[in-house]
């Protein structure tokens, strides 16, 4: 047998590396009909109103205007946006257009035309009244206020998530293991903060962008850049009020993600123009619209209670998270679960109770989204930072409250569900990353001078591998007739590999080069079923459908093999190169094998195999950074960032490091200069890159990132995930160093110069 | 969204001058902010084809065409030398090379906007602005001027003398434009400096005062430094409060004029 | 109004609106490698060389290059390739879409400084916006470039 792993853990290149790198026309804007019609939005000015009377006749008359569509042209059956498996967690709250708009920025008419030009001049064309409401701007008011947000008796709850249209609530759940109120009773010291996140964007390079245009076949054909093509379909269906049949959804390469592109923000209207005019179409966001009307990171208030021993023995972790889903529900109902399950799990050596409640509330704020971390990143700048304050405020090094405290291969999560960690390196992250960084040394504040001092902070995190018991992935292997292979799969590379990644994981299984692998995806009349390219999941989830796929080919493989060598399928085995027999007498090249399938053949040489995890294994980081901090100005410059990370076995090092150094300058981004503010008529002021400052090559210092390897019994090759867990550690790692540095702890990000000079010690 | 009916690139001068006696014409500078104006314009002038790109050196001053794009301007040995990397130091937090590549001298001073860096260090370096009708005036004349001043910019005209310069800015991250600015110059004797960004535009503070006039301690540079912060007026928007500029003013002012005595 | 200028080495004349964008005529013209990603001059997607220096094409109109000479990525694809390939070899091309615009000014940084140090390459990229790699693999990509052509 020569099938030894060779790519499994190697860092090769991107199969699509070179032609993204010079730049060939793949993406979504480039590979349509120039000439589809333009689609674009006519925007709600007001936070909450209702549309008196809308009147498009002008507007119609410009040259050009192929459609105009208002609320009463659209199908009046809510659904959601939300890509999530169905039913959805997300209540049905929306129309494609209504007649209440409910955040600035909600829609108010959809405009087709032929040039930009045209479509932009019947914008201003279009004469509005709106009834202008009381808005909801407020998370704390938002519950039970007299202004509700979806009063529509239509509005309807899938699941039972705690939902309530009549209060503003979303979703509402409290959980808890041991007696929370009794341990803290028992500790020597308890203490309670809260935290609070802003609606932080994705800011993707790629703006939202779909095309859409009727096949040969009279059916809806949608190319839109997306993480989740098949929730995209039934979304388009539900929405137009259409079969899904009709609906083919297929995603070219995509210009980033991270969660914003799980939502289906803009498929709908030029699918919906299409389907009425039966023109292509073609509807590409701006930036500001992307800044204002897509699907951010929900807003969280959290307030933490813990309960500990003077020498550190955290016992209780108490936690209440308030999430802001803004106008529409979008994972609102989910994201908010992960602030609490993701956060006090990694404490679960020392701790003996807890308890983790939430409200999900509506505002008439942008309706948020899934973004990278999808509230763990929220829950777990409050816990961590709590847990720095507490080592802080008891004269302990946080990093042994952590050793004492933290979560060992083996244990039983209570806060996770119950789930055992397998794999979980998570002390060893913590010692090799105190190495590296010099924990020792660097931990001291030391004054540099010219009002100049050097600090540390420290941070874990973990997350998930997928929804557990939920995902579904899956992959079509395919032998060709020259003896290559094909690999079909409806995951969706966003930039991040998984088209390497699980080429990488077939070649292994196949005993093949990478070369000799074509991926595709995704497409949903081609590609098998896949969840989607979300939840931290396509390498542990689509990973193990490529190896369960791969062992059934084989054994097709085999049955072909012993029938040209005239044996029985148990005799032979298959080396990659041939199926041999095992004692050594025979062997039938793969060429051959290819070749023999095009004639007269009964075997399968194409096998789709599909995979669901019961589990939901954790990946765990550890960050650690050093900033230098201006007591005169306020300014805070990241230094140095190291981080380890154990995401089981990295199937591509190289890529495993890039999402990693990418998920922690976007932290770095969250935790400094990324801030989301509203004017008092709910209107957003970083509403484009010139004002929400994403950090440059010049505001992220130095990373270093290394692995601790664990082993995943249930992933592919022993992995997890790595996508996610990586934005985590930012927030509360430099909120510990600016307070190192300043005796102030800034519970609200960002925290920006102004912040940092203007904030007292005795007022924090 | 920002429409243009006509464009004509400017055979003259005299003709770019009556062509922006018109109110909906406009002269293009590097179009980099102007873009995101939401207007219509009538006829957009180019001055691209008079030479007015380049910085010329005379035996008095840098002559600074309204053309010349930041980045000449950054890159410039003479302009550098004379005020030891201060120009390069006030344009290099100017988003990137690119935008330095396409903004101009001209677009710049002319917007007038309170974060320009080029007016600050123009300022501090005593630049005069030279306009096709009303003739050469001073950067603070110039910045008195109504909005709706329908002149030419030709030309910046910075004058060659023995100076020491430091330039410091304040920014929430790198590349942003800045919350403060600030240059302080030391030029026979005479310490001065301009802060801008207050958000509000850049304006000369002397040492009237005294306080460095005996030579520049730790604490006449602190006093200077309050001085100005006292002085000048702050507003608040989105980048920062009034209270925090007030404050900042006071720390560069203080580090830019020690810099300068460290410097010698 | 008619414009001609040279595009990736080939002459052209065309007919353009005055407030037709540099960056949508080269679009026009096939050269799909050149990105829109924001309106505000911030993020250097849309960079092109006009005679040779970087500029925003977001922020020119058409009608200024006219009697210029215009290069986008399809004009410049050996000269990229050279040190794409090493951007490659550490993953940090990403989701790609960033990387015209930086590969293009990095071809500007390396024509104008040959061996740029760390520093210098962050000031001069400064202006090109990634949300993926968090730049780290970008700089190592150029430094292994940097140092192969040194044999190092």
């Amino acid at each position: 047998m020569s099938m030894e792993k060779k790519f499994v853990n190697s860092g090769i290149r991107k199969k699509d590396a070179m032609q993204l790198l010079l730049g060939k026309p793949l993406y979504t804007c480039d590979v349509t009909r120039k000439d589809a019609l333009v689609v674009k939005l006519l925007r709600s000015p007001h936070a909450h109103a209702l549309i008196e009377s809308i009147d498009t006749s002008i507007a119609e008359k410009v040259e050009g205007i192929a459609a105009i569509y208002t609320y009463k042209d659209v199908p009046q059956k809510r659904f959601t946006l939300a890509g999530q498996t169905s039913p959805e967690p997300s209540p049905w709250d929306r129309l494609i257009l209504d007649r209440r708009v409910r955040y600035v920025g909600d829609g108010v008419a959809i405009v087709a035309g032929e040039t930009e030009k045209a479509v932009d001049m019947a914008l201003r064309r279009i004469k509005v009244k709106y009834q202008v409401l009381e808005p909801v701007l407020d998370i704390h008011s938002a519950l039970d206020n007299p202004v509700l947000v979806h009063p529509e008796e239509d509005w309807v709850s899938m699941l039972p998530v705690g939902a309530d249209n009549k209060r503003n609530l979303v979703a509402h759940e409290v959980t808890s293991d041991g007696d929370v109120e009794a341990v803290m009773k028992d500790c020597e010291v308890t203490f309670q903060r809260t935290y609070h996140t802003k609606s932080c964007q994705q800011a993707m390079m790629e703006t939202f962008r779909t095309y859409t245009e009727m096949d040969a076949y009279g059916r809806l054909h949608v190319v839109s850049s997306t993480q989740i093509v098949f929730h995209l379909r039934r979304i388009i269906a539900n929405a137009l009020d259409i079969p899904k049949s009709k609906v083919r959804v297929e995603k070219p390469r995509i210009g980033g993600g991270f969660g914003a592109k799980q939502t289906s923000v803009a498929e709908v209207y030029p699918a919906f123009v299409t389907w009425k005019t039966g023109r292509p179409a073609r509807m590409v966001f701006s930036r500001k619209e992307c800044q204002t009307s897509g699907c951010p990171r929900h807003e969280m208030e959290m307030t933490v209670r813990i309960g500990a021993m003077k020498n550190g023995h955290i016992r209780a972790i108490d936690l209440y998270t308030l999430s802001n889903t803004g106008a529409y529900s979008e994972h609102g109902p989910t994201t908010v679960g992960l602030s609490g399950h993701k956060s006090i799990p990694m404490y679960t050596g020392g701790l003996e109770a807890f308890r983790f409640g939430y409200d999900v509330v509506y505002t008439n704020m942008q309706a948020a989204g899934a973004y990278r971390g999808y509230g763990a990143t929220q829950g777990i700048f409050a816990v961590e930072t709590a847990v720095n304050e507490l080592a802080e405020q008891l004269g302990l090094d946080p990093v042994k409250v952590r050793e004492m405290n933290l979560l060992k291969e083996g244990m039983v999560m209570p806060a996770y569900y119950g789930e055992k960690a397998n794999a979980c390196a998570l002390d060893r992250c913590l010692a090799r990353a105190s190495e590296i960084f010099g924990w020792a040394e660097k931990y001291p504040v030391r004054d540099m001078g010219n009002g100049k001092v050097r600090s540390a902070g420290v941070a874990m995190a973990m997350q998930g591998s997928c929804i557990s018991a939920l995902d579904v992935g899956s992959a079509t292997v395919r032998l060709q007739e020259d003896g290559t292979y094909t690999l079909s799969i409806g995951a969706a590379d966003m930039g991040t590999g998984c088209d390497t990644i699980l080429a990488q994981i077939m070649a292994d299984n196949m005993g093949c080069d990478v070369e000799d692998i074509a991926v595709f995806g995704a497409d949903t009349d081609t590609s098998p079923y896949d969840s989607g390219s979300y939840a931290s999941s396509t390498t542990y989830v689509t990973g193990m459908a490529v190896e369960k796929a791969c062992t059934e080919l084989k054994a097709n493989l085999c049955v072909i093999g012993a029938e040209m060598l005239g044996c029985k399928a148990e005799e032979v085995e298959f080396t990659g190169e041939a199926v041999m027999k095992k004692d050594g007498s025979g062997e039938v090249s793969l060429a051959d094998i290819a070749n023999k399938t095009t004639i007269f053949n009964n075997t399968n040489v194409q096998v789709t195999a599909s995979h669901s995890s019961p589990v939901s294994p954790p990946p765990y980081m550890v960050g650690m950074v050093e900033i230098e901090l201006d007591k005169e100005t306020g300014s805070v410059e990241v230094l140095d960032y190291k981080a380890v990370v154990d995401c089981g076995t990295p199937i591509n090092p190289n890529l495993a490091r890039i999402q990693a150094e990418g998920g922690i300058v976007q932290g770095i981004g969250m935790a400094l200069s990324e801030d989301v503010t509203y004017d008092e008529k709910g209107r957003i002021m970083e509403n484009s890159f010139f004002q929400y400052k994403i950090p440059t090559r010049l505001d992220m210092g130095r990373l270093q990132v290394e692995f601790e390897a664990s082993y995943e019994p249930t992933g592919p090759s022993g992995a997890k995930s790595i996508g996610e867990v990586v934005i985590n550690t930012p927030s509360p790692a430099i909120a510990h160093a600016v307070y190192r540095a300043t005796g102030v702890w800034h519970r609200t990000l960002p925290i920006t110069p102004e912040k940092v000079l203007m904030t007292k010690p005795e007022e924090a | 969204m920002l429409t243009i009916r006509q464009y004509v690139r400017a055979e003259s001068l005299e003709e770019a001058y009556t062509l922006a006696q018109k109110r909906n014409n406009m002269v293009l500078g590097g179009m980099a902010w102007t873009k995101m104006y939401n207007r219509s314009i009538g006829t957009a002038i180019d001055l691209g084809g008079l030479g007015l790109d380049t910085i010329e050196e005379t035996d008095e001053a840098y002559l600074i065409g309204a053309m010349t794009p930041l980045r000449v301007l950054e890159q410039h040995v003479g302009l550098n030398a004379m005020t030891q990397g201060a120009v390069a130091e006030s344009l290099k937090g100017i988003v990137g090379v690119q935008f330095r590549n396409t903004a101009t001298v001209g677009g710049s001073v002319w917007a007038r906007f309170g974060f320009s860096d080029v007016t600050t260090i123009l300022m501090a370096l005593e630049a005069r602005v030279e306009l096709y009708q009303r003739g050469v005036m001073t950067m603070e004349e110039f910045a008195l001027l109504p909005r709706t001043e329908r002149d030419i910019l030709v030309r910046v005209i910075v004058p060659k003398m023995e100076r020491s310069v430091c330039y410091l800015s304040q920014r929430n991250t790198k590349t942003d434009i800045p919350v403060l600015t600030c240059a302080v110059v030391r030029r026979g004797g005479e310490t001065f400096a301009v802060v801008g960004a207050r958000p509000r535009n850049a304006e000369v503070y002397r040492d009237t005062e005294g306080l460095l006039a005996s030579g520049v301690t730790e604490e006449g540079a602190c006093a200077f430094g309050e001085s100005v912060a006292r002085r000048a007026s702050f507003g608040s928007n989105c980048r920062a409060g009034k209270e925090y500029r007030q404050k900042v003013a006071a720390v560069l002012v203080r580090r830019a004029v020690l810099t300068l005595d460290k410097e010698g | 109004m008619e414009i001609k200028l040279t595009l990736n080495g080939k002459k052209i004349t065309a007919d353009v609106a005055p407030d037709l964008l540099l960056l949508d005529f080269v679009r026009d013209h096939g050269c799909l490698s050149v990105k829109r990603g924001c309106e505000t001059a911030n993020c250097g997607l849309c960079t092109v060389l006009m005679d040779g220096t970087p500029i925003l094409s977001c922020s020119t109109l058409a009608v200024r290059a006219d009697g210029h000479h215009v290069q986008t990525l399809e004009g410049l694809q050996e000269e990229a390739e050279d040190f794409a390939i090493f951007i490659a070899d550490q993953g940090a091309e990403q989701c790609g879409f960033c990387n015209p615009g930086f590969v293009m000014n990095t071809i500007a940084l390396l024509r104008e400084n040959p061996d740029p140090t760390d520093e210098e390459i962050k000031a001069y990229l400064a202006g090109n916006l990634c949300r993926c790699s968090g730049y780290e693999g970008q700089l190592r990509g150029i430094r292994a470039y940097l140092n192969s052509r040194k044999g190092v």
